[in-house]
């Protein structure tokens, strides 16, 4: 690309004026000594680490703890474009839990023409086992991330839907509670809206989901891969703070029908699980024979009705990367609406012509693996050297249909304090969504990733990108 | 026809059990031209746990075997009105999308000796049906029946190899070819009355193909001809994987033998 | 409470009290390597013997001198009783269960976790050594500050203190048990000087010291040492004072539970034989067989404990 684009900044907009959500916190930020906030940059590292929030990073020598780089300087979002966000991610979420009772049942979209076949039935995300179950409250996804990137005063993308297990809700908690022990003074002058309260509603959330023949009050866990995970962290973090055990597959057995957990006292049934496994691992009887991470027999009480799994086993379906370009198509056949939130362009590639357009101009292109996450396996064209791409085109060639290709999107900047005082850096957003019976709850807020190199697009926090708080002002 | 079976399974370890999980497909299905007048499902030494049915329509049990077990019986009887349907089972039903029952499993992926008998097999027919049957016979010859040179996690294409097999052999071979010729296609397991005898020693195991207009229609390769009513519909899948009558998790409990009886009659 | 978590808690205190105890062990021997040289090999090799990584230390070096000890008690990661391989498995354990524990004794755990890695990231010099010592007390003390500030007094509370007690009792066994010699009557009838030296340092490995010189009337006297460290209840490092409290915590329990299970009597009958015992009856009987008997019954007791309560299913 020959002309570097401009970027739309969120707190001086395309001029030097401050744009009005942010204009409290410039005029705070204006008053503060640079030697104080560079002190409270370190305190804030200080924090994370005696805290203990750090993650894991996969492939790295023995337990490597990191930690998620931090920014002081929030990330503002006005009512006004909270509240069209939310009717865009509400609808987005209604579509995708619709989109998937479809596909394990009688596959109307399928059927009408609007996605073909090839795409589900090729697609290994696509899980037979769930092929009629009727997951408790006909909820599929529980906890949704919808990632947004922004690339003008209007205008609103989403990249990515997260319909599997979402992470880094730990991290907006966690940054909010730090920015509320380092400027509680901010909090007074700023009326930001509180996200402290979603760890409540989650557990209600996950409640209200349990199996119709659960009495009383149900009994929830969350169901990580033990400490070498990578958001171990936040597995533990959500347990303690819904008040709920941290269990691993080796404390869970099936007794009287049901999955129950190894107390000091006996077995206890759990009624519904909140699960940071993924699907191929949750059952070593129906899927991966090797896993240990699982329970023999989870899948078998699930389809008999004794437990809730949330997400639903098979929601993979709705987020890989060859159904997102469906989206909109998605989100018409569903709901009968136009989408409020806009897709990016995108190319399958599995199409001739789109993998002719995409080999012409891959160094214009973002190009990512299907089924791949957390920024691993993708090409940047803007920024690969002429070898990286030749390589990459080799790879396209071999496989089409694993991959899709975007425009590099100018993705809005915020400032983050350097040691030469504030400068740009390019954010994403992932709001977190609650979904149970007849119900859609966003939380006011969410993870905003930066990335920490000046004019650098990769956000991810597998690849170095950090994190702010993330504000969503009052009306 | 009213057939009436009894089967029982009996699982004998060296050593106590210390947990188990046995999943089991054994109640014959409500459908295809055959009424299940009365069956039961029972377990020695361990308890059902839960029962659902799955995406085939099978009813699935899952047993869990009494820790400290060291003999474990599992027994089903009941009786079974079967008509006469020329093999043809009827439209497809159920939530399981079609171009489900083409999708290759480790057991029936095509290799190059099931793609050699498709192409030995010629295109030259009238219709679907006398092409599946012509491709059953076929196998038959390609493949003769012979019991103990292979054994339940043999795939079709190994079975080739061996140039024996079995009935389950047959049948993943069946399927892996049809699916190749662009037929969605299925593994039945269940039970088959025979002239000559009513003790046998072990269930039965044939394909089913679908064909445009006229539904699931049964192959029986084995035996070289489509299922009539001396057949018993028990569990279907994608292979035998999907279809076992019983397939499970054993701690412990070394040196495992297994003992079966079973009856088939009319 | 998972059973696992019952384990993480057992295991994440044993260790920081392994920490300390193995702490306290590199500064009696410290202090007399420094007053009298000529025993410094001997007394290196009953430290390393007591730590009960004889075996492992004679694998890695050829003798007892004080830069070896103090770095294979310190900080070798092969030693699983070193300072830093105990804290490392004890912070592992409090990320197990992290759940179960407040904010601010997981924070103490961290913290000192990252404190001590720090300071021993580096062999230790001799000057560096008393301060480094001090350190690793120091943080074990903020844990046990915090657990006992923040924390419900619920089975979570139970169960640590079941760690800190059998890994506590075990060690004030051993520490006797690899000096019992010293203890004897026909020795002290030596009257040696070196025995005082001796009798010190088993008072400094179980810091006991002071309280024994305010109880004493300022003589040492190998019968009333044993007796504070085996039988005296008011001593938070004895014999008697532990395997107390491990009965009272399994009391606890089985209120909280509503049922008793096997090692409560298992831990009644361990408080009981202590209990019959004078300090003469005790020589009577032999030293090195009564603390050989102890240290079986409560390992024998630990083992229980697990099983009662599922540690491990």
């Amino acid at each position: 690309m020959a002309n570097k684009p401009d970027f739309f900044d969120e707190m001086n907009g395309s001029g030097t004026s401050c744009r009005p959500p942010y204009a409290s916190y410039a005029d705070w930020f204006e008053r503060q000594g640079a030697q104080t906030l560079k002190k409270k940059s370190k305190d804030a590292e200080v924090f994370f680490r005696r805290t203990g929030i750090t993650f894991n990073v996969y492939g790295q020598q023995e337990a490597d703890e990191r930690l998620i780089p931090f920014d002081i300087v929030p990330r503002i979002i006005s009512a006004r474009e909270w509240s069209r966000l939310t009717r865009g991610i509400e609808q987005r979420v209604r579509a995708i839990n619709a989109f998937l009772h479809d596909m394990y049942h009688r596959q109307e979209i399928l059927r009408s023409g609007r996605i073909p076949v090839d795409v589900i039935a090729a697609n290994a995300a696509f899980l037979p086992q769930m092929i009629g179950v009727e997951p408790p409250g006909g909820i599929y996804t529980h906890i949704v991330g919808i990632d947004i990137v922004r690339t003008g005063e209007d205008d609103f993308f989403v990249l990515e839907d997260n319909a599997r297990t979402p992470s880094g809700v730990s991290y907006m908690l966690e940054n909010r509670e730090t920015m509320l022990r380092m400027f509680p003074e901010l909090f007074s002058r700023v009326a930001v809206r509180e996200v402290s309260d979603y760890p409540k509603l989650l557990r209600r959330s996950l409640a209200a989901s349990a199996p119709r023949g659960c009495a009383g009050s149900p009994v929830v866990a969350v169901l990580t891969p033990g400490i070498h995970n990578s958001a171990y962290f936040e597995h533990a973090f959500l347990a303690d703070e819904m008040g709920v055990e941290l269990v691993e597959g080796q404390d869970l057995q099936l007794v009287d029908g049901r999955i129950a957990m190894r107390t000091t006292r006996g077995y206890t049934p759990i009624d519904v699980l909140y699960r940071r496994v993924d699907d191929e691992y949750l059952d070593p009887m129906s899927f991966n024979p090797d896993s240990q991470l699982g329970v023999p027999g989870l899948m078998d009480v699930y389809r008999a009705g004794g437990i809730t799994i949330a997400n639903a086993p098979g929601t993979g379906i709705a987020d890989d990367k060859a159904i997102y370009s469906y989206m909109p198509d998605i989100i018409q056949f569903y709901t009968g609406e136009s989408p409020i939130l806009k897709n990016v362009p995108t190319w399958r590639c599995a199409e001739p012509d789109a993998l002719a357009y995409v080999l012409e101009h891959l160094d214009e292109l973002v190009v990512k693996e299907v089924h791949g996450s957390g920024g691993y396996g993708m090409l940047v064209g803007p920024a690969a050297s002429k070898r990286e791409i030749a390589a990459f085109a080799d790879k396209l060639k071999a496989r089409p249909a694993n991959y899709i290709a975007q425009p590099t999107l100018a993705l809005s900047t915020v400032p983050v304090l350097t040691k030469a005082g504030l400068a740009p850096r390019h954010v994403d957003l992932r709001p977190f969504v609650l979904v149970s019976p007849g119900k859609i709850e966003i939380t006011p807020g969410g993870l905003t990733r930066m990335a920490m190199k000046a004019g650098s697009l990769v956000v991810n926090s597998s690849q170095g990108g950090g994190t702010k708080d993330t504000w969503v002002l009052e009306e | 026809m009213r057939v009436k079976v009894r089967h029982s399974t009996e699982y004998h370890y060296g050593q106590a059990v210390s947990r188990g999980l046995q999943k089991i497909r054994l109640t014959p299905k409500h459908s295809g031209g055959q009424e299940v007048l009365s069956w039961r499902t029972e377990i020695e030494g361990g308890r059902k746990e839960v029962a659902y049915t799955d995406q085939h329509n099978n009813l699935v049990e899952l047993l869990s075997i009494e820790p400290g077990s060291r003999t474990v019986t599992i027994l089903c009887e009941g009786e079974v009105d079967t008509s006469d349907t020329a093999g043809v089972i009827g439209q497809h039903g159920g939530f399981a999308p079609l171009w489900y029952f083409q999708r290759a499993t480790p057991q029936t992926r095509p290799g190059p000796r099931v793609r050699q008998l498709v192409r030995d097999l010629g295109k030259d027919f009238d219709d679907d049906p006398s092409r599946l049957h012509a491709l059953s016979a076929l196998i038959l010859k390609t493949v003769g029946y012979e019991t103990g040179t292979t054994d339940f996690s043999t795939t079709a294409e190994q079975a080739i190899e061996t140039g024996r097999g079995v009935c389950q052999d047959h049948a993943h071979i069946m399927i892996a070819a049809a699916r190749l010729m662009g037929y969605p296609a299925r593994y039945v397991s269940g039970y088959l009355v025979m002239d000559d005898r009513v003790d046998q020693d072990a269930g039965h195991a044939w394909a089913e193909v679908h064909v445009e207009g006229l539904g699931w229609v049964g192959f029986d390769v084995s035996n070289g001809v489509s299922p009539d009513p001396r057949y018993v519909r028990v569990a279907t899948g994608l292979d035998y994987g999907e279809a076992a009558p019983i397939s499970g998790i054993v701690y412990g409990g070394r040196n495992e033998s297994m003992v079966v009886q079973l009856q088939v009659q009319q | 409470m998972l059973g696992k978590t019952a384990a993480g808690l057992f295991w994440m205190f044993r260790m920081l009290e392994r920490s300390e105890n193995t702490a306290r062990l590199v500064d009696a021997g410290f202090r007399i390597a420094l007053t009298r040289s000529a025993a410094a090999e001997a007394e290196w090799a009953s430290v390393i013997s007591t730590a009960g990584v004889r075996k492992g230390y004679l694998e890695r070096y050829d003798e007892f001198n004080a830069a070896n000890v103090i770095d294979y008690l310190l900080r070798d990661k092969d030693n699983p009783s070193s300072v830093v391989s105990a804290i490392n498995s004890a912070r592992t354990s409090a990320r197990l269960v992290r759940t179960a524990l407040t904010r601010e004794v997981w924070e103490a755990t961290n913290e000192g976790w990252m404190t001590i890695r720090e300071v021993l990231k580096r062999p230790v010099s001799e000057n560096g050594l008393p301060d480094i010592l001090a350190t690793i007390r120091r943080q074990n003390a903020l844990v046990r500050g915090a657990l006992t500030g923040t924390m419900m007094q619920n089975d979570v509370y139970n169960f640590a203190h079941l760690g800190i007690f059998i890994e506590r009792a075990d060690n004030t066994a051993r520490i006797l048990d690899v000096k019992y010699y010293v203890l004897l009557p026909s020795v002290s009838y030596v009257g040696s000087s070196l025995d005082n030296v001796q009798w010190e340092t088993i008072l400094r490995s179980v810091s006991a010291q002071r309280a024994y010189r305010w109880l004493s009337d300022g003589t040492a006297n190998p019968r009333q040492i044993a007796n504070l460290i085996i039988l005296d209840r008011r001593m938070p490092r004895s014999l008697a004072f532990c395997a107390g409290q491990i009965s009272e915590h399994l009391g606890f329990l089985a209120e909280a539970y509503g049922s008793e299970m096997p090692s409560h009597d298992l831990a009644r009958a361990h408080v009981k034989r202590l209990a019959d015992h004078s300090i003469e009856s005790i020589f009577d009987a032999g030293l090195h067989g009564v603390l050989n008997d102890f240290i079986a019954r409560n390992h024998a007791l630990g083992l229980q404990i697990e099983q009662d309560y599922r540690f491990y299913g």
